[in-house]
This record gives C-alpha cells, structure tokens and sequence, in this order.
C-alpha cells in the first residue's frame, strides 16, 4: 500500500511509503481511488518514509489531501508538507476553473451540423476554385507579356521533374497495356477468325485513348501530389509569405512555371507511350497471330485516319492543365498543419484523375459528334 | 559528487569538416549551464549527441553515470525518461492541441486514466504560465512566445531531472525573453532541474547561468560567468566585451 494508517489515541496517522512519481502514477491511481477514507476528525500525514515524490506524485498527494480535508478532517503535516505540494499551489492560485468540455449534440441537431457544415465547406471550395482559376488566368497573363515573368529555367525544370524522369515509367506501363490488350484481343477475335483486326484494335486504342490516358494518369499520381507537397510545404514553412513579402507574386513563381511546364511534358510523354504501345502491339501480333513486322505496319497505316494520332494527342495538354491546376491549387490551400498537407496531397491526386476520367469522357462524346 | 552529464573526448566529423575535437564536458547537478559558440560551433550538434539522436565519430556521452552512445533504443529509453528537450522551433505537433500535445508523452508511456492525463497535461500548463484556455488552441494559433511555454511544458510532462533547452529566446522580444528567463529559473528551483541551455543570448546568459561552456576550436572552455567573461581567448573577449557584452553586462550588474 501506497501509504498505511496507524492509530494513536484518537488520532490517526497516515504514514506514506514507498515511490510516487509519474512512472508508479497508473498504479497509484486506482489505488488511491478505491482507499477508504479514514474516519478520524484529526490526520496527521507523514511524508518522511516517502523514497521519490515529483510532481506527477505531488498532484496525487494534494489530491489526497483535497478529499480527506472535504470529508471534514483537519489534516496536518508531519514534519512538513512536501515542497512539491507547495509549488503545484502557487501554480493553481489565482487559477480560473478550467472551461467545460463542449456539450456533445443529440443525434438529429448532430445530423444538421455535419450537413450544414459540409454545404458551407463544398460553398467555400468552389468558390476558392473558381477564384484560384482567375488568379492563375490573369498569371498567365501577366507571364505571357513578359520573357522574365515566364521564368523560363523554372518552366525547363518542371519539363525535366515531370516529363524526362517519368519516360521510363511511362513507357513501360504503356508497353504492357498494349500487350494486354493485344493478347486479350488475339482471344476473342480468334473465335471469328478475324485474329489481323488485334492490330486496328491495338492502333487504335492505344491512339486515341490507351497513350494519352494512362500517361495522364501516372502524371497525376506523379507530379500532380509532388505539385501540392511542395507548395504545401512551402506554405507551412511561410515561404510563400516570403515571396509575397519580397513582392514576388507566388502564382507568378510557383503556379505558372508548373502549369507550362506540364503542358509541355504532357504530350511529349505522350507520343512516347504511343510509341511503346504500338511497339508492344507489334510484338504481340507477331508472337500470337506471326504476322511480320513490315505487313504490322502496313496494317496500322491502313487502319488509322488522318485524325487518329492528333484525336489523342490534343487532349494531353487539357489533361495537364487540369492536373497542374488541382495540384498547385491543393497546395496553396495548405494552411496551418502537416495533417493539412497529407490530406490535400491525397484530394490533389484523387480529384485530378477523377477530372482527367470526366473530360475525356466528355472529349470521346464530342468526337463522336464531329464524326472523327 | 559526480557530473550529471558528462562528456568525454567527443569528436565530431563530417566529410573532412571536424566539428568536435575531443570535447570534454561535466555538468554538475542542479546547475544552469549555458552553452555558447558561434555559427556553426557545433552547438546542435552536441545537443544531439548528448541526447542521443546522433552517434559520434569517437567520445563518450554519459548521463547519470549512464553510456548514452551506441546504445540500443532499448537501453536508451531509461535515459530518456530522465530528460525533456525543447526544441528552438518548438516542434510542436501542428494537428493537436496544446494540452494534446502536452499529454501526449504521459499516454505514450503511462496507462493512466484519460482524465488524470489530462489535469496532469493542465498543471504542466499552468507552470509555465499559460492560462487554461490555451489549452484548446492550436499551435498554428499561438505566439512565439506561447509556443516556447506550451512546448517548454511538453519538456516537464514526464518530470525530467534535466531539461535541454535549443535557443529558449531566440524569436522572442526582449520582455518576453526576460519573463521566460524568469520561469525557467523559477521551475529550475522549483523543480530541482539541471538545465542545459544552448543560447546567443548575452541578457540570458547573465540572467541565469550558474557555468558557461563555449564552444572554440571544437572544444570546450568551461567556467563560471566571471571566469569565462575574464578568458583572455579572443573570441570569448569579442563575444563578451563587443558592444552587445558591454550592455548586458552593464545591465545584469545594475539590477544588482
Ligand atoms: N548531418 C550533418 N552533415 C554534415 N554536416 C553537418 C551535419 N550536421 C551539422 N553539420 C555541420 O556541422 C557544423 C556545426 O553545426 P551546428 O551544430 O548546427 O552549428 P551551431 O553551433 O550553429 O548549432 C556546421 O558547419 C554544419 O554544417
Ligand atoms: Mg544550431
């Protein structure tokens, strides 16, 4: 026992014994807890027998020492109360209660809450959306009237960060799309005998559709997330407070060069990963239905229309706005926490490929009403 | 009675730089020690190493008469117990609150009850002066001044005997700086604490150390604040007798 109580003629003594500090606290507690109160009407507490009090045990102790006082005893020290106890005093003096926990809500007025605050947060989103477009629109702007505002080497950098450095990924993915897609083609289209449509087949997805979506998306989970974890970094360390305070405007130095950078790098990967999947087309054909590379690219001239190769391609550069947009605008959004940070990095990843998914569903519906 | 800290023949390299070059130390119990150097002295870097995140190129670290160097993390919790650090920036957790922040080394390490956690994390923060409804904000909602206290309360959560202190005033103003002078050495005595402190600081230095250690040539010049201010070394001489020296000095002795 933490302490033990001796009688001495109608007085009690509480002799405390042993180690109270933070490391015997979640022992103590309990203990202290369920000790019945001595009855007597005068205490007398001895701290002489105690090995180690700091002030993890001091709170324990005063807190002992509250409720044997509130059950009516009078309580005295001997030989002295411990100094601990004394400090933790002259700290709560003139203390304010601490302020009450907040009521938690009842089920329906919780409901409400959560809904009315998620209107007020999806309001606010659109609207920083719509407002971070403007201000990136008028940067543009701005960038396009002047070589110096168009910070080129930071435009060349961004090419080098998402374009050069990812070729290796994308081509390999690219190549092995268009191997599954021809295998998976061989299979069905043997059972019509029609195996020489695996190439039209593999041409023309790759083209149009395969190349410059699966780029787009390996760009998104790229260097749409690295776009919102540098500049979220930067705002949680008030570097772009810097800038604005050296009159650099930060869409001007961080927003744009990102926006051109990834416009250009977009369709350059692109072309690549068409290149890899009509190359993984021939491989394929060749390996499954033995057709010969130079009859392969005969068949793919004959397959395609003037307008296959440009049908895709056009759509790299939307595609990069609208990831470098997400990112960039992810980033800045970033505003007091690391917490902050992951998740708007995560929202910049998922929402840019949701928005690469939906206008290139809305461009396939297009096409088909020019008839391309 | 022997050295609560004591560091012996600590070398320090990185590449072909050698920040320490056999470096001895000893600091007594119960003592304000300042650490001073300039720029790029090594004074983080001995912070560290005495704590334990960094391995040394040679020397031994011993804390409470424990190694501290090439210990295992297991071997080096029992002396991390004994000692809270406070980090210059305050190494705040940004997504908890301050009296989150301040229990949460209390409910890593102990199975006490939520509430007790709690009034334990309200006293750390009543000792450094802050009011109890500080304890709900965020840390992106503090001064710099606040941040210091909150994070100086982090430090004491687990009763420590020693407390590291990485640049305390640095950022604050001179007021603010004072007052935190003054609760240092208030919880210093209070609490029983040997404190290391790195600082620039000259009103600081001459506000509380007991002993100064600067920091020149990779080694360690120790004394008491007269020694040190009377070392004939000339970068002690310009650090303490430039303009700067002469104004705190001027003051400290003022005050009386
Ligand atoms: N991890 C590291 N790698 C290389 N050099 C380092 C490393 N940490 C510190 N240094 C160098 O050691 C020197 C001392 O650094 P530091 O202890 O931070 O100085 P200060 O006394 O200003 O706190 C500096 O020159 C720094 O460049
Ligand atoms: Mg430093």
């Amino acid at each position: 026992m933490p302490f033990e109580l001796r009688d001495e003629g109608g007085r009690q003594r509480i002799v405390l014994r042993g180690r109270w500090t933070v490391v015997e606290a979640p022992a103590l507690e309990p203990r202290l807890r369920a000790a019945p109160l001595p009855a007597a009407r005068e205490l007398m507490l001895e701290a002489s027998g105690l090995e180690a009090l700091d002030i993890t045990g001091a709170w324990l102790l005063r807190d002992l020492e509250r409720r044997l006082r509130e059950s009516g005893a009078i309580v005295a020290w001997a030989p002295g109360r411990p100094a601990p106890l004394d400090f933790i005093d002259r700290t709560m003096t003139g203390s304010r209660p601490p302020p009450p926990d907040e009521e938690p809500l009842s089920l329906i007025t919780g409901t409400l809450h959560g809904v009315g605050r998620a209107t007020v947060l999806a309001r606010e989103g659109a609207l920083d959306a719509l407002g971070f477009v403007g201000i990136v629109t008028a940067g543009f702007g701005r960038a396009l009237t002047s070589l110096k505002r168009l910070r080129l080497p930071s435009v060349v950098r961004h090419v080098y960060e998402t374009g050069l450095t990812a070729v290796p990924i994308v081509a390999l993915i690219a190549f092995l799309i268009a191997v599954i897609v021809a295998y998976i083609g061989a299979q069905q289209l043997r059972k019509f005998g029609g195996e020489i449509f695996v190439v039209d087949l593999v041409t023309v997805s790759v083209l149009r559709e395969l190349g410059v979506l699966l780029t787009a998306i390996i760009v998104a989970g790229r260097s749409g997330s690295a776009f919102a974890a540098e500049i979220g970094a930067m705002k949680l360390n008030e570097e772009v407070d810097a800038l604005r305070a050296m009159g650099m405007d930060p869409v001007e130095v961080l927003v744009v060069p990102r926006i051109l950078g990834l416009v250009l790098a977009l369709p350059a990967l692109t072309v690549v990963a068409d290149a890899m999947g009509l190359a993984g087309g021939a491989l394929l054909s060749w390996y499954l239905i033995d057709i010969p590379f130079n009859q392969y690219v005969e068949r793919v001239q004959g397959s395609i229309s003037e307008f296959t190769f440009w049908v895709g391609i056009i759509k790299a550069p939307v595609f990069a706005v609208l990831i470098a947009t997400v990112g960039t605008l992810r980033g800045m959004q970033v505003r007091t926490s690391s917490r902050e940070l992951g998740r708007l990095t995560t929202v910049a990843v998922v929402q840019s490929i949701f928005l690469v998914i939906l206008a290139d569903a809305l461009f396939a519906v297009l096409f088909m009403e020019l008839d391309i | 009675m022997a050295p609560v800290i004591e560091v012996q023949g600590l070398v320090n390299r990185f590449g072909r730089q050698v920040v320490h070059d056999g470096l001895d130390l000893a600091i007594r119990s119960g003592e304000v020690f300042c650490i001073v150097g300039g720029s790029g002295s090594g004074k983080s870097v001995l912070l560290r190493t005495m704590l334990g995140l960094q391995r040394p190129s040679a020397g031994s670290v011993r804390i409470e008469g424990r190694e501290v160097v090439r210990q295992s993390a297991q071997a080096l919790i029992a002396v991390k117990r004994r000692y809270g650090v406070m980090f210059q920036r305050g190494a705040l957790f940004s997504s908890l609150t301050v009296a989150q922040n301040v229990e949460l080394p209390i409910r890593e390490h102990f199975a006490v009850t939520r509430e007790l956690a709690r009034e334990l994390a309200l006293l750390r923060i009543r000792m450094v002066g802050l009011g109890v409804e500080a304890a709900s904000k965020y840390p992106a909602e503090l001064s710099g001044g606040m941040t210091k206290r909150v994070a100086l309360a982090r430090a004491l959560a687990l009763d420590p005997v020693i407390l590291f202190l990485d640049e305390p005033t640095s950022g604050l103003d001179p007021i603010s700086a004072a007052a935190f002078d003054e609760l240092v050495l208030e919880l210093q005595r209070g609490l029983g604490l040997t404190v290391v402190m790195i600082t620039h600081d000259l009103d600081t230095i001459f506000r509380v150390s007991n002993r100064v250690g600067v920091i020149v040539d990779g080694r360690m010049i120790t004394g008491t604040l007269e020694e040190i201010v009377d070392s004939a070394h000339p970068w002690i001489r310009q650090y303490f007798h430039g303009e700067r020296g002469r104004a705190s000095r001027g003051e400290a002795t003022s005050d009386g």
